[in-house]
């Protein structure tokens, strides 16, 4: 961390804010409250003031349960998608406000791979097409046949055999479609690749099999990944830092051997409690109060205080700002600034 | 006498060119009030499995042989008057998705008074108690208010809960639970089996848990079935399958595991995917990915062998055990 800190993240995120609007026509805003016609708009808060920054050469691996605006951090950060407020920066300078026509020079350097490898590829192209088009478009220099070899020598790397480039994506498995999608991806060799749940739709036996891909494109290529997921034991072997989001908003970022061995934060600890070990039979299993409330009507104060333990009243009426901990990692807790957790549950 | 037998079921599909098997020949007993966790990738069997249990199968599929015999009686030679009375009433299944199991246009309530009114003889007010009872069981909060809600209304981990409690309400001796918290999320999914494990050690009630998840069916089950390409591959107690398993598909598959690997290392993957029903290798279904086949896994089917305390279908199994003894004395 300390070395790291001499040089700038390759993406910085300050203060991100995305609000989807529910009501979009005039007539769905008209509401009547007491007698009377007025208009209000209910928009979904998926994501609210998350600060992070990625450094170079990092897995950020970004957790959490479905609706904690995981997927809409990475969709914004590639720039599938506009903040309603608060910057997002890429190598020093700012990308969110950027035309299509500036964010193309660094579409080639940024890439993404989705979760669905069934719905990611186009079922008209073949594999050839579907790896040439990246290609041609960034690179409008190079010949047919440097294309060509481009493609060939991405799709050896991962792991496809390129005489089956005449293929269509329907005849091929959920796994191999999945290394297609990621071969797309370092076509245009890229510095960034942000990867949305990339093997959450796939078997085990084929999930270490693309886990293994990723990781080796890392160390060739030199890349950083932006990782997003729902998977702990993934996150714990791919990760090298982690960030936990809660409600659109981050709970806890530290490095991965730091989080696993001492989550701080009460939402971390209940998650890691809650995944299902091979070989202890008698997990302590933190139970959580209640289900994530939604995003439409945001708690006031700690979004996580409505199924914490140790929420009291500053909790209810004051957010808690992210806080340096001495071993590194940021919480945002007030039970964790006041040390109220201290004699619980950390020896556990 | 074991609750559940199962015995050489065969279940076939009759596509446009060809018959796919789906099931050959698997053969296992659940005993009462016994935990059995069948696990395996997808394309393996096991949902098939599962719904052939409650006679589910349906057009182009269908049971080929074997029997599955529920306190002696076979399901799949039952007429539908019987098989109306026994689904529910002695065996119920629990399904993936909480979102598509229920009926979106019925209440809550309607659900599961509907269901004790078809089995029991009770009055709708006797219904609606025995209802909120179940609910209760299940933890679901002020059980009286949810009876008049529509599915749409709760969350995916409550309607999970109330399929659990539908289930429940007519105290079957068998639950078959299929991949019932792949659709939840994690703190969710801890939930609902702890739930599920209470109500079943507390009622006596059998489990069949089917998932793809190792390390769900280490925390929920006593016994465990691996299946592979529509067969069973090995069958033991979950201890010694999760500890030391024998089968070297068993052995990929743990091992595959991140948590199995240190962290940023490269994981021990199984090469190749799992075979189509269509195009199921020779002899052993798993010889094309395993690094041990030799040229007898490539012609003949093993046959399922007791090996110490696990019963396994693979020829090399001595050998392998051998070699893994030999490493270990040497690391």
């Amino acid at each position: 961390m300390k070395d790291m800190n001499a040089q700038t993240p390759l993406v910085e995120i300050k203060g991100l804010e995305k609000r989807f609007d529910l009501d979009q026509g005039f007539l769905e805003t008209l509401k009547f409250r007491n007698g009377r016609l007025t208009r209000e708009t209910r928009a979904v808060h998926a994501v609210n003031n998350v600060t992070l920054d990625v450094n170079r050469g990092e897995a950020l691996c970004v957790v959490g349960e479905s609706g904690c605006g995981k997927s809409t951090v990475a969709r914004l950060v590639a720039g599938l998608l506009t903040p309603t407020s608060g910057e997002i920066h890429y190598d020093g300078s700012r990308i969110d406000n950027r035309s299509r026509a500036e964010m193309q020079p660094l579409r080639k350097k940024i890439q993404m791979i989705f979760q669905n490898p069934y719905a990611s590829l186009n079922p008209r192209m073949t594999i050839r097409q579907a790896l040439e088009e990246p290609v041609k478009h960034h690179f409008p220099s190079f010949s047919a046949a440097e294309v060509r070899d481009k493609v060939t020598e991405v799709m050896m790397s991962v792991g496809v055999d390129p005489s089956w480039a005449k293929r269509y994506p329907h005849e091929f498995s959920g796994g191999q479609r999945q290394r297609i999608a990621i071969a797309r991806a370092l076509t245009v060799d890229p510095e960034f690749i942000i990867a949305d749940e990339p093997i959450s739709a796939l078997d085990v036996s084929i999930q270490a099999q693309v886990l293994n891909l990723m990781l080796e494109a890392k160390e060739s290529r030199g890349l950083t990944y932006l990782f997003i997921t729902h998977d702990l034991s993934v996150v714990e072997h791919f990760g090298t830092r982690v960030a936990v989001l809660y409600l659109g908003a981050v709970c806890e970022v530290a490095d991965t051997a730091t989080l696993f061995s001492n989550p701080k934060h009460p939402y971390t600890r209940a998650l890691l409690s809650a995944v299902p070990q091979l070989k202890d039979d008698r997990p302590n299993h933190i139970r959580l109060k209640g289900e994530i409330p939604t995003p439409i009507n945001m708690p006031q104060g700690c979004p996580f205080q409505s199924r914490c333990a140790f929420a009291n009243n500053r909790c209810r009426s004051e957010p808690p700002k992210a806080i340096h901990q001495p071993d590194g990692s940021l919480v945002a807790c007030h039970a964790v600034e006041e040390h109220r957790l201290d004699e619980d549950a950390i020896g556990a | 006498m074991s609750l559940l037998s199962v015995r050489d079921l065969t279940v076939k599909f009759a596509m446009r060119d060809e018959t796919v098997t789906a099931l050959n020949g698997i053969s296992f007993d659940v005993a009462k009030g016994e935990r059995l966790g069948i696990v395996g990738e997808s394309g393996a069997g096991k949902s098939i499995t599962g719904f052939s249990l409650m006679n589910l199968i349906s057009r182009p599929g269908y049971v080929d042989r074997g029997e599955i015999l529920l306190d002696g009686e076979d399901v799949v030679k039952m007429n539908d008057k019987r098989l109306r009375q026994l689904r529910g009433d002695k065996m119920a299944m629990i399904f993936q998705d909480p979102m598509v199991t229920l009926n979106p246009v019925l209440t809550i309530g309607q659900q599961m008074i509907e269901t004790l009114l078809a089995h029991r003889k009770l009055s709708r007010e006797e219904a609606r108690q025995i209802a909120i009872v179940k609910l209760r069981e299940v933890y679901i909060p002020s059980p009286e208010d949810r009876l008049d809600q529509y599915p749409h209304e709760l969350s995916g981990g409550m309607r999970q809960r109330i399929i659990i409690a539908i289930a429940l309400l007519l105290d079957p001796e068998l639950i078959i639970a299929d991949e019932p918290t792949t659709a939840l999320d994690v703190t969710i999914q801890a939930d609902i089996m702890e739930l599920l494990l209470e109500l079943c050690q507390s009622n006596k009630v059998g489990l069949i848990l089917i998932t793809h998840d190792l390390g769900v069916v280490s925390q929920m089950t006593e016994r465990t079935l691996v299946m592979y390409a529509g067969r069973i591959i090995e069958a033991g107690r979950t201890r010694e399958i999760i500890n030391d398993p024998q089968h070297p598909y068993t052995q990929g598959l743990i091992n595959a595991l991140p948590q199995q690997t240190l962290p940023g290392h490269k994981l021990r993957q199984i090469p190749g995917n799992m075979p189509s029903l269509t195009n199921i290798p020779p002899g052993c279904p798993f010889n094309p990915r395993c690094e041990y086949a030799t040229d007898l896994c490539r012609s003949k089917l093993p046959e399922v062998i007791q090996y110490g305390e696990v019963q396994v279908a693979c020829h090399e199994v001595e050998r392998l055990h051998a070699e893994g003894a030999r490493q270990e004395q040497n690391a």
